[in-house]
Formats: structure tokens, sequence, C-alpha cells
């Protein structure tokens, strides 16, 4: 779902959807309704404008003031009077077909802007706040207001827990991927089923669980290693499904000239299908170690954070990034929010950077 | 040995629901049916007494009223990266709603905190002025974190994973419908109303509980942004909402009363997660089946 979108059967489809079907080019051109044309924009421009306009007599007649009202009428004078514009000249038909055009073109371009605003955001706040003694130095001696300081507790403790986390969910999720695809036993129906509800498990319930059956049920104290144990829940299901899609897109001849040598299926997964899979097997990783880097919540309850530099992940708290960020955070004095700010743009940095490494190897698998 | 590993997810959720069970049966036991019609809390004390009523209907809530904001919007979004942008805006576009989808929530809260928070709240203030006719839109003294700034940005954070699915989904249409509906002379949106809407009706309801579930489980963003609060209550925009997770992550740690009262409403959460998404999955599997 995440990586596969060049063998996405939709970006053929599309392709088909505007060629030509005859074999002469000159006639018989399907319809095109095509995205972009000059009159076209003057009629949507000019119609904004007169909206604008229209929309500021309006309000200044009922004397409504703000941004919202003015901007709700503004925004419904134009369609009104876009479509009564494009009705005049081509119909309802192609009336209702402009105005969803720019409705859909609008909402789209709305629901990508957060991530423009939250990107420079954090980067403008983090960098401001930016010195490299951050990656050298913890907190444990550092008063609230104090300057210095940084997060290399909480750094070393994240590469623990997610380290540790994916040397063992990384093996196991790809078994399932494996069992799911190349056994397609009788109960992969059920299994594939668990594994895509458990992917809507709230991570905060992952946290719990490993609270209640490891940090008290046996003993075991809230440590690095337990926030490990929590982030296997969360990434199994990612990366099964993940590696699965990928397992299936290997061709079978493949496999079937493998078992026609007299391999048995063992070494034909292990020697076949697996390194015919490697690099879609490392976006599937990396796309997991990416939100589980993330995670805070889990983390939370346990491993519970710490402002000292504890290497051992097997006992006591340990900090890490996600925590560091979210309990300086909602701390009311400046040095310390800043001090997360840094975090949280240090954190975007590494999210943003493992997502385009997995990208990057999704794309190079099909070259 | 792939089996096994097969049937660890099995194990995983039996697991979960056997230790969450455990952990919070003193509670469920002394509360007994009250724990889930009743929003008292109080768990330290003598007269201990817990009711998740009123955490569950305010994270259902939130997660709702989210959903309502980011359903258009996913259809929009989806709609455009497949049929309506040129080819290629269309894979940059892919790119950005994947990585949307991959961000922390911890950034978004933070995001929310800072930036989202303080045109949310004239937001709120224009549609309890104007809009106070919906008992949803009652009019509050105070604006700031509410149940409908955490909505906005919960939202936000659903969206991506909606909008990927029902990409999914529109992919699925068959070519020869949409030409069908194009070689009849119709509009390209008359070909989305005509054949895609159609075709992909079920799975977009689908989508929708799918992102409702993630929206319901949201934990970190909505933490920084409600005030949390743990009596039901019917206006959105005034201080003050209710979620279960945000209150686990918030409170837990205090005392081993609070902890197992908090463990109970953590089980009902996964109860209500697992069976939304149970039921998202069959009605998408279902519809990809077609």
């Amino acid at each position: 779902m995440t990586m596969v979108d060049g063998s996405d059967p939709f970006l053929a489809s599309l392709t088909t959807v505007e060629m030509p079907i005859v074999d002469d080019p000159s006639r018989d051109q399907p319809r095109k309704s095509p995205s972009f044309r000059a009159s076209g924009v003057v009629e949507a421009v000019g119609s904004m404008v007169s909206a604008a306009v229209l929309g500021y007599v309006v309000c200044r007649f009922f004397s409504w003031g703000g941004l919202m009202g003015p901007g709700l009428v503004t925004a419904a004078l134009f369609v009104g009077i876009f479509s009564t514009v494009i009705r005049e000249s081509s119909g309802a038909e192609a009336a209702a077909d402009r105005v969803a055009h720019v409705l859909i073109l609008v909402l789209a371009l709305t629901a990508v802007l957060p991530l423009v605003a939250m990107v420079s955001f954090v980067t403008l706040k983090g960098l401001a706040a930016f010195r490299l003694g951050f990656f050298v130095q913890d907190m444990a001696k550092v008063g609230p207001l104090d300057k210095g300081g940084g997060a290399l507790h909480a750094i070393i403790g994240s590469l623990e827990q997610v380290g540790i986390a994916s040397l063992v969910a990384v093996p196991l999720a790809l078994l399932s991927a494996v069992y799911l695809n190349e056994m397609k036993g009788k109960m992969a129906k059920y299994v594939r089923f668990m594994v895509d509800a458990m992917s809507g498990v709230p991570s905060v319930v992952a946290g719990l669980f490993i609270y209640a059956a490891w940090v008290v049920g046996l003993h075991q104290g809230p440590s690095g290693f337990a926030a490990s144990l929590a982030l296997i829940v969360l990434m199994l299901p990612t990366i099964t499904r993940t590696s699965e899609e990928v397992l299936r897109t290997i061709s079978d001849s493949l496999r079937e000239a493998s078992l026609a040598l007299g391999a048995p299926q063992w070494r034909t997964v292990l020697g076949v299908v697996l390194p015919t899979a490697r690099s879609g097997i490392i976006t599937a990783t990396l796309l997991g170690v990416a939100r589980a880097v993330g995670e805070t919540a889990p983390m939370i309850l346990t491993t519970r954070g710490s402002s000292r530099t504890n290497t051992n992940p097997f006992q006591d708290q340990q900090g890490d990034l996600p925590l560091f960020i979210y309990q300086l955070l909602r701390q009311p004095n400046q040095a310390q929010v800043d001090r997360a700010f840094t975090g949280a743009f240090i954190l975007l940095l590494l999210v943003g950077l493992l997502f385009t490494l997995a990208r990057l190897a999704g794309t190079s698998r099909r070259k | 040995m792939s089996l096994g590993s097969g049937l660890v997810s099995f194990f995983i959720v039996a697991a979960t629901l056997g230790y969450l069970l455990w952990y919070s049966w003193p509670v469920l036991h002394t509360n007994g049916l009250s724990f889930f019609t009743s929003s008292v809390w109080r768990p330290t004390g003598t007269s201990p007494k817990v009711g998740i009523l009123g955490l569950l209907t305010g994270t259902v809530m939130i997660a709702v009223v989210a959903m309502c904001l980011a359903f258009p919007v996913s259809f929009a979004l989806a709609l455009f990266i497949h049929e309506y942008a040129p080819k290629k805006l269309r894979r940059s576009m892919v790119y950005v709603v994947d990585l949307m989808a991959a961000l922390p929530s911890l950034i978004y809260g933070l995001w929310g905190f800072f930036v989202l928070q303080k045109p949310l709240k004239g937001v709120a203030h224009w549609l309890a002025t104007n809009l106070s006719v919906v008992p949803l839109f009652k009019p509050a003294e105070d604006y700031a974190s509410s149940t409908f700034i955490g909505a906005v940005v919960v939202g936000i954070m659903a969206m991506p994973i909606c909008t990927a699915v029902m990409r999914e989904i529109f992919s699925q249409v068959p070519t020869e419908h949409c030409e069908a509906a194009l070689a009849l002379g119709g509009t390209r949106w008359g070909m989305v109303k005509t054949a895609i809407i159609p075709f992909s009706k079920s799975g977009m309801v689908g989508a929708g509980l799918l992102g409702l579930g993630r929206a319901i489980g949201e934990t970190i963003a909505v933490s920084l942004l409600v005030a949390l609060t743990f009596a039901p209550k019917i206006g959105i925009l005034g201080l003050g909402g209710s979620s279960v997770a945000a209150t686990i992550a918030t409170q837990f740690g205090q005392n081993v009363d609070t902890d197992r009262a908090l463990t109970g409403a953590g089980l009902g959460l996964f109860v209500v997660t697992l069976l939304t998404n149970m039921a998202a999955q069959s009605i998408v599997k279902r519809s990809r089946q077609q």
C-alpha cells in the first residue's frame, strides 16, 4: 500500500484512459478533459475576483467582521458565480464538472498544506536552538534554566530500543510473510486478517500490554528492553504486511525454476525468493523502523524516561528521543521547550531520512 | 516454524486481552457493569468507584468529528491523485501522503499545540457565535484545549491513511467502466459519479472506518492538545474533552489503583479498535474481491 506505487495497477489503468482507442490518431480522439486550459483559468480567476469583490461588499453591508464569515460567503459566492459562468457557455453538465474540479483541487492542496507547515515550523524552531553539544551531553546535571544539556541519553536509548526491537521483529515478520505468501497454509487467511487487525491497535495499548505482562507481571520493572517489546508488537504487523506485498510481486517462474531443479521449498525461499525481494524487504524494514522511532505512548508506560545516560537497556529506566521531546515540551519554561524543539527537529530529520531511504530502496528494485 | 511465526499475531492479541483483563480485574470486579455505564472517576480513596462511559464517549466524539473533517478531504485528495493530477505531480503527491502517514503523532501534536491552537480558537468562537443552534456548537467560556481542536489535528493525522486506502480502492475500478462513461460523452466528474463512486462505495466506507480506528487510538497529539476530563459532555467547542488513550498516557504511573483503572479503560479501547479494524478490513477486502 505504501511503497508499491510502481506496480500499482492504477498507473497503468490511467494511461489507457487517455490513450487514443483507434489507430488513426487524427480522427475519433476520445473526449479529453484537459486539466489545464487558459480559458478555464481565466474563468476561474475571474469568478474568484468577482466573488471576492462581491463578498467584500456584502460583508461591509451587513458589517460582518473577522475572517470566517467573509471567507465562507466568498467561497459560496465563488461556487455560484463560477458554475453560472460555465453553465452559460457550456451547459449544466460541464458546470458540475468544473466546479467539482476546482473543489477537488482546493481540498487536495489544503490536505498537503499541513506537511509543509509542520516541517517548516519544526525546522525553524529546532534550528534556532540547535547546538552541536546537543549530541554529546545529557540532562543529568542540567537544571531547567541552565544552558547546555542535550539528548545524548535519549539518542542512545532510542538506538538501543529500536535496534533490539528490529532484531526481533524483522526476522519474525519475514517468517510470517513467508508463511502468508509461500506456504499459503490453511491458516493464512486468518493470520492475514489478524495481522491487519493488529496493525490498527493503538500504540498505547501495546504499552499497556507490556506493562501488565512484563513490567508488573514478571516483576521486571521499567527498562529499555520493555520498550523494545512494545515496539516489537507495533512493528510486526507493519513489516509483515509490507514484505508480504513484496513477496507477492516476485514472479512464480523464479520459484518454479528453483523447484524444478530439485530444490526443496525452504531452499527456494532462502536462495531465490528472499534474495530477489531483498530491496523490497529493506524498504519494509525501514518503514517499520521509521514508525517505531517516533512512538511515544508505549514508552511512557514501559521505560518512563530518564535524564541521565543509561547504556544498559535491560536495567532501569532509560530515556529516548520521543520521550525526551514529550516530557520537556510539557514543562513551563522556554529553555526546556527549546530543547524539545531541537529534539523534534532531529526526530523529524530521522523519520524523513528513513522514509526517503525506504523509497529509494523501493525504486532501485525496479530498475 | 513459519506457521509458528504466523500464529504470533494470534498469540499477541490473545495475550494482550488476557493480561489487560488480569491486571484490571480488581477494578472490573468491584465496579461490575457500572464500569461501562457510569462516568465517575475516583480510583483511590475509601470507596473507589470508576466508570469509563465519559472517557469512551469522548474518545468516539473526537474520532467522529475528526473523520467528518478528514473523510471529504481524503476523498478529494485520493481522487485528485488518482484522476486529476498531472502525471509528474502524482508521484510526489503519493510521496507526500505516505510521508504524512509515517510522521510521528508527537510532531503533529507539537505543531497543533504551537501553531493551530490559536486560529482554531477563532474558528470555534465563530462557530459558537453563529451556529449555536446546533447542540454540538454550544457556546462556552473558553475555547482552548477543546474536543474540536483535538479532533482537527487527529483528523489531519487520520487523513493520509484514509487517502492511501481510498486510492487503492479507486485503482480497483475496472478501466472499462471509466472508458465507457467517457465514451458516452460524460465529463470527468460524470465519470467519477457514475463509474468510480458506485464501484468503490463500500470500500470508501471501509477506508473511513480504518481512519476512525486510527483516530480512536490517537494518544500523544490528543494529550498535548486537549484538557482531559472524565465526564461526558455534548458541546465540542468548550475547554476540555475526554480520550481513553490520552488519559492513559498522562495519568499512568501515579499509584496501583489508578493504573488498574486505566488498564481497564485501555481494555475497552483495545476491544473497540480491534472491532472497528476488523469491520473495516472485511469491508475493504470484500470490495476488493468484487
